[in-house]
């Protein structure tokens, strides 16, 4: 029994399917928030690195490298407003921030 | 079935059980720890498909960087886990089913669709993945790049912006004001008449005995 893509696709589906998981479990908690969104964005990778091997295309390995790049500004600045919202609001509840609320 | 298919299994597994310790985690730091074993996990599977600079990319830059400064922002903060988990298995059976269900049809379609065969013979193993995504990246993508790294240095400067925090109770001074500061900005002197007579000058105190 030899590797096929599928295998990694499927890899990358059942990661993706944990992180939605754990977006509905900690609805509250917006720093495991952020990281499920990190899991997807490695499944997201994970995708494209295989497609990227398998069909000997070296684009999917570029397209990676900038997925990266902006994923770590994305969770430089989210960490940076989770500080600034745990500073004012000393929670990270995200039911407590109803304050643009009308 | 040969090494590299027992070792997928291998990191597979291990990967999807810390990705699930990561969304069930009561602690946010045991969360982060798992978060990085999921992903050296994942730049394992990457070196198995032979993305080798990504898959370092990934151990050096994601878990020594990004992963430590989540690391460092859930230490920093007094989270109270309580309040936040409260209800929190509560939604687990709808969730499940959600997941299993993505899980599933994805699953379906995309083992019986993509029964690409292995390309090992194919690629050249004197070829280096490094050297082939820097020639690319350096050519055709050069201009993608300067923008990913104009994105990283506006993200610095925003993360920056965003919290730092003067006090407001520090008696510092501007020193630009300072500088500009001209003399009559700071003494003025007031011409005025005399109003009443100098008092008479006082006599000369007497030195006190000590007692």
């Amino acid at each position: 029994m030899t590797l096929t893509l599928g295998h990694f696709l499927t890899l990358g589906a059942m990661l993706f399917a944990m992180s939605v998981v754990g977006i509905f479990l900690n609805r509250r908690n917006l720093i495991v928030l952020l990281m499920a969104i990190e899991l997807m964005l490695l499944a997201v990778n994970t995708n494209f690195v295989a497609f990227s091997y398998y069909l000997h295309d070296m684009h999917g390995q570029i397209f990676v490298f900038f997925i990266l790049t902006v994923a770590a500004a994305e969770s430089a600045i989210g960490l940076a407003i989770l500080v600034l919202l745990f500073r004012n609001k000393s929670s990270i509840n995200v039911d407590e921030l109803n304050s643009l609320k009308g | 079935m040969n090494v590299t298919t027992g070792l997928f299994y291998l990191f597979s597994t291990v990967l999807l059980i810390a990705a699930f310790r990561v969304i069930t985690a009561r602690n946010p730091v045991h969360a982060v720890l798992f978060l990085v074993l999921t992903f050296f996990q994942g730049a394992m599977i990457w070196m198995l498909l032979r993305a080798e600079f990504l898959a370092i990319v990934l151990v050096l830059v994601y878990v020594g960087a990004v992963m430590v400064l989540f690391l460092f922002v859930v230490m920093m903060m007094d989270i109270n886990v309580e309040n936040l988990r409260h209800g929190f298995w509560r939604h687990f059976p709808f969730a499940a089913l959600v997941g299993v269900v993505i899980a599933l049809e994805m699953s379906a379609v995309l083992m019986g669709g993509f029964r690409v065969a292995d390309v090992a013979a194919a690629a050249d193993p004197s070829a280096s993945n490094t050297k082939e995504l820097g020639v690319v990246l350096f050519t055709q993508y050069i201009y993608p790049l300067e923008v990913a790294a104009g994105i990283l240095l506006v993200a610095m400067v925003a993360a920056i912006a965003l919290t730092l925090r003067a006090r407001k109770d520090s008696k510092h001074v501007s020193a630009g004001v300072q500088v500009r500061v001209k003399a009559k900005d700071r003494m003025t002197v007031v011409k005025m008449d005399a109003t009443q007579v100098a008092p008479e000058p006082a006599p000369a105190a007497v030195p006190e005995v000590k007692a």
